[in-house]
């Protein structure tokens, strides 16, 4: 609503143009408050992000994913499960034991033999290790935790490894995230590779970088992981989303979360 | 003058030779639908298009303001993803653009742009299968109000 009310300012300033000219949130690469941001051509999602967005992520108090973040902190030290433990009892001080884990997830697991986003390895300590029932997709507690995790390494770049026994995974995430799917019979590098920059209708096409998952999404009103966000893009696109957790929403977290690489965690962050 | 007749000549009976090598040789496939099938050309109904019913699809169905400025004030957040419609109908003869309607890669093997008549496309979601983006009625109309932007 403000960006249709301040393009229609701007038309009628320019003289009545019959098409109202889209006002994009302000961004410079070259100042260096946006640093943070931006990492050779990457840019994050914040950077295409209206003032008010950041403003919010910004401060840790009115940036509603820090809800989530106090809840996963308290999980943290709660024994759960058969085996009488807390996440506390084996890893310790959070701040120590998880600072940069967020950065190499989805990561290959030898003793699962399998990829894993955090959100999987998670449930996996909690499984084995705890004997305790894994976190249900999408509810609370499974968002906090990981939240808590994700942000011991708040303002570390990404740096998830494609190579070695990834190197399947990531080929996979690579064709489809070209493969176009839907509808409107699009691959997520139309819009994330091709036209960022570019407007559909009020929409400004970003890089479709997740360094900011788990995110609070003014859309949604609340808090989410890529996971659920990847499926969100299959349904704009009228496309069949695949099932949470499945190899193929899995190797294109890993694909999106690549090309994020060197940009900086930023959860939880706040978008539209 | 001469010449011209000779050539002219010439080339009857080379495409009668050509023809026959053609009929002899094996057809191994049908050939497949390129630029200048005239069955991309063709109107996709009986009806004539109808301009004013494919102004209001161009603005809400076929979402064609979601990437395109078009010269349909009412409407607001026109996108810029395609290229400008003002004028296309002076560009292009309503064949060109219903091919480009119809199935964009044809001509635009990368295109972003939807394929608006092509019913067998990838994972499209559940229960909509098999449904083309639009009727072929509503791309007709479609067409018929391209071709009024003079």
């Amino acid at each position: 609503m403000r960006k249709t009310i301040l393009a229609a300012v701007i038309a009628a300033v320019a003289g009545g143009a019959a098409v109202p000219v889209l006002a994009d949130p302000p961004f410079d690469a070259k100042d260096p408050k946006y640093a943070p941001y931006i990492a050779g051509e990457k840019r994050s999602g914040y950077t295409f992000a209206e003032p008010e967005t950041r403003a919010m992520q910004d401060d840790d108090f009115s940036n509603p994913g820090f809800l989530w973040v106090e809840e996963g902190k308290k999980m943290w030290s709660k024994v759960d499960g058969k085996a009488g433990k807390a996440c506390k009892d084996c890893h310790g001080d959070a701040e120590k034991s998880m600072k940069g884990v967020g950065t190499v997830y989805p990561r290959f697991d030898p003793h699962a033999n399998a990829l894993l986003t955090l959100e999987q390895k998670i449930n996996q300590c909690r499984t084995e290790r705890m004997e305790a029932q894994p976190l249900k997709f999408d509810s609370k507690p499974y968002n906090a935790i990981a939240t808590f995790v994700k942000h011991q390494s708040f303002g570390m770049p990404f740096a998830v490894q494609t190579d070695g026994p990834v190197a399947p995974y990531f080929d996979m995430g690579r064709r489809l995230y070209y493969e176009r799917r839907g509808m409107s019979d699009v691959a997520c590098k139309h819009c994330h590779e091709d036209y960022w920059g570019m407007h559909m209708r009020t929409e400004l096409l970003s890089q479709g970088m997740p360094n900011g998952f788990p995110q609070y999404r003014l859309k949604w009103q609340t808090l989410g992981t890529a996971q659920k966000r990847i499926r969100g893009c299959f349904e704009e696109v009228r496309a069949e989303p695949y099932p949470v957790d499945s190899l193929e929403n899995t190797v294109l977290e890993l694909y999106a979360t690549w090309r994020a690489n060197g940009l900086r965690v930023e959860s939880p962050a706040v978008r539209k | 003058m001469q010449t011209s007749i000779t050539r002219l000549a010439l080339a009857a009976v080379l495409a009668v030779a050509l023809a026959g090598l053609a009929e002899a040789a094996p057809r191994k496939k049908a050939p497949e639908r390129g630029y200048f099938d005239v069955s991309r050309m063709a109107p996709l109904t009986d009806q004539k298009g109808d301009p004013a019913n494919g102004r209001k699809v161009a603005a809400t169905k076929g979402l064609c303001v979601s990437c395109h400025v078009m010269p349909i004030p009412e409407q607001p957040d026109h996108g810029d993803v395609g290229p400008d419609l003002a004028g296309v109908g002076s560009r292009m003869q309503p064949p060109e653009l219903r091919m480009r309607i119809v199935d964009p890669k044809v001509l635009y093997a990368d295109t972003i742009m939807p394929s608006f008549y092509k019913s067998d496309l990838n994972r499209v979601k559940k229960g909509l299968e098999g449904k083309p983006f639009l009727t072929a009625q509503e791309v007709e109309d479609v067409v018929a109000y391209l071709a009024t932007l003079k």
